[in-house]
């Protein structure tokens, strides 16, 4: 992220963005570029408004414009009642809605976010995803990391998953969980050793199943019907549930369950 | 949404300007606290060394009428200095690390050289606003000598710099704050005081005397002083004012490096 905003030189190779090299012509592709950090870096001694406009400031905006489009962007960030209050006793989503105003006020064409809603409590996040979608909706292109998959899910067109520094796929959600996994997932729960009970069930049904401590997972076109077909040979779990497949699925299909620390 | 951006990009001087504007918003909302401690400090030593010790001392030796004079006019530069100091250290990391707010002024077109130049040139300005209030304060103790007086406020900038330029890019380097309170301790206030603010520097032994011309701030307390009791001629405060600007130079073409490695890496 920090190479996309030019901040940092490329650590090999060439990088373009919006058609400019990184290295040569940073100066002009920050001019048009908004960066929403992973830690708000906030300008405490400023007020909410003092932060927008400072901003807006450094893109060479002149102060009457700056206010007005400081205006505009507490109006669409919701905090025009704030905008007088030093920004220390915001809360979380309230700085994380005035970074993302803030990385608004030269009308960037590409949005840099780096998790944008890591922290968040559900309300501020669907908050912001829904700012997220407007500003889509208008024509900015928002490029976001994040690592909440319903989040990938809602915000992107096109996304690529990463692995230890590497592309492993890419495509829209729908693509990425129509070639990686099923439709439908069916989650079973038993008690005890009885796993091992339905072992051979399971292996009976050809289907792609993965084993974790606590549940079996089955991948299938239908789960109510692989479902049915279980409890015909006698398999009882505990507890079932069929859900859709997520990306999430996909993730864990691609990098695996082991923690990547 | 409206359009706002600008075609081009503005440029280093552009920055530099822009970013001590920020920073005047930041002193201007720290209020009249900040403002107040910055004169009531010299005032303090006026009162306290230069009345009530002076009281007691026989000024016939001292360039100046008096010794008043002498340590009203040479604590200019010594406190903007000490400012100066303060400025590059505790609000550097702040900025750096505490809070990243550089790493969000970065973001934007602002270059890392701007931001460096800008961060020296805030400290210069913010002790320059400090040092014109405390030379008006000096004015009913009839301190001042001449208009030459002016001066003394770009002349106290210059002096915050040469702290700030040299420590700005020392401080950048610093992952926590522990080496700051020992450089003011062994560093700056030696120089506050034996740099010919109290008492003139011919005193000291003649085997360290030398050493006082290598010391900035020293050059820093003879310009401020003469501008302001007018005894200084134009030949000495060039010298004064050059061996000034060359450590500001040096200290600036290195934080622009370190800044660099720091917040672009």
């Amino acid at each position: 992220m920090r190479m996309v905003s030019t901040v940092s030189p490329p650590t090999s190779g060439d990088l373009e963005v919006l058609g400019m090299s990184s290295v040569r012509e940073g100066r002009e592709i920050r001019a048009r570029l908004g960066v929403v950090p992973q830690d708000d870096n906030l300008d405490t001694e400023l007020t909410v408004r003092q932060n927008l406009v400072m901003h807006a400031r450094f893109f060479g905006v002149s102060r009457a414009d700056a206010a007005r489009k400081a205006d505009e962007l507490l109006d669409f960030a919701q905090l025009t009642e704030r905008a007088d209050a030093r920004v220390d006793p915001l809360s979380g989503g309230m700085k994380r809605r005035l970074t993302i105003a803030r990385s608004l006020v030269n009308d960037p064409e590409l949005v840099l976010l780096d998790e944008p809603t890591t922290g968040l409590d559900p309300q501020a996040r669907h908050l912001l995803w829904e700012r997220l979608y407007r500003l889509k909706e208008a024509g900015v292109t928002l490029l976001l990391t994040t690592h909440y998959m319903d989040e990938a899910e809602q915000l992107s067109d096109r996304l690529v998953v990463m692995d230890g520094g590497k592309i492993v796929a890419e495509g829209s959600p729908a693509e990425l969980i129509a070639r990686h996994t099923s439709p439908e997932v069916l989650e079973l729960r038993f008690a005890g050793d009885r796993p091992d009970f339905a072992a051979p069930a399971l292996a009976a049904l050809d289907l792609h199943t993965e084993s974790l401590p606590d549940r079996v997972l089955i991948y299938a076109d239908k789960g109510d019907e692989v479902l049915r077909v279980l409890r015909d040979r006698g398999v009882e779990p505990t507890g079932s549930f069929v859900r859709r497949s997520t990306l999430e699925d996909v993730f864990l299909a691609l990098t695996g369950r082991r923690l990547a620390e | 949404m409206t359009a706002v951006a600008d075609a081009r990009p503005p440029g280093d001087l552009a920055g530099v300007i822009q970013f001590c504007g920020v920073q005047f918003a930041r002193f201007r909302a720290a209020g009249f606290s900040a403002l107040l401690a910055g004169v009531a400090n010299p005032l303090f030593f006026l009162l306290a060394i230069g009345m009530g010790l002076g009281s007691q001392i026989d000024g016939a030796d001292l360039p100046t009428d008096d010794y008043l004079s002498f340590v009203g006019a040479g604590v200019v530069a010594a406190f903007a200095f000490t400012q100066g100091a303060g400025l590059s250290m505790w609000p550097t990391m702040a900025a750096v690390k505490w809070e990243g707010t550089y790493d969000a002024a970065l973001t934007t077109p602002l270059s890392v050289r701007a931001l460096a130049t800008g961060h020296i040139a805030w400290t210069g300005i913010r002790a320059g606003i400090m040092a014109a209030l405390y030379v008006v304060a000096l004015i009913p103790f009839g301190v001042i000598a001449s208009p030459l007086a002016v001066l003394a406020v770009p002349a106290a900038a210059l002096s915050a710099m040469t702290a700030s330029a040299p420590l700005s890019a020392y401080s950048v380097t610093r992952e926590n704050d522990a080496s700051f309170s020992v450089i003011m301790r062994v560093g700056v206030t030696p120089l506050f005081l034996f740099s010919g603010a109290f008492f003139p520097v011919d005193q000291l032994p003649d085997s360290i005397e030398w050493l006082t011309w290598l010391v900035p701030l020293w050059h820093g307390v003879e310009l401020c002083r003469g501008l302001i009791t007018d005894t200084i001629g134009l030949g000495d405060a060039l010298v004064h004012v050059a061996a000034q600007v060359v450590v500001v130079a040096a200290g600036t073409a290195a934080a622009v490096r370190t800044f660099g490695a720091r917040l672009t890496s």
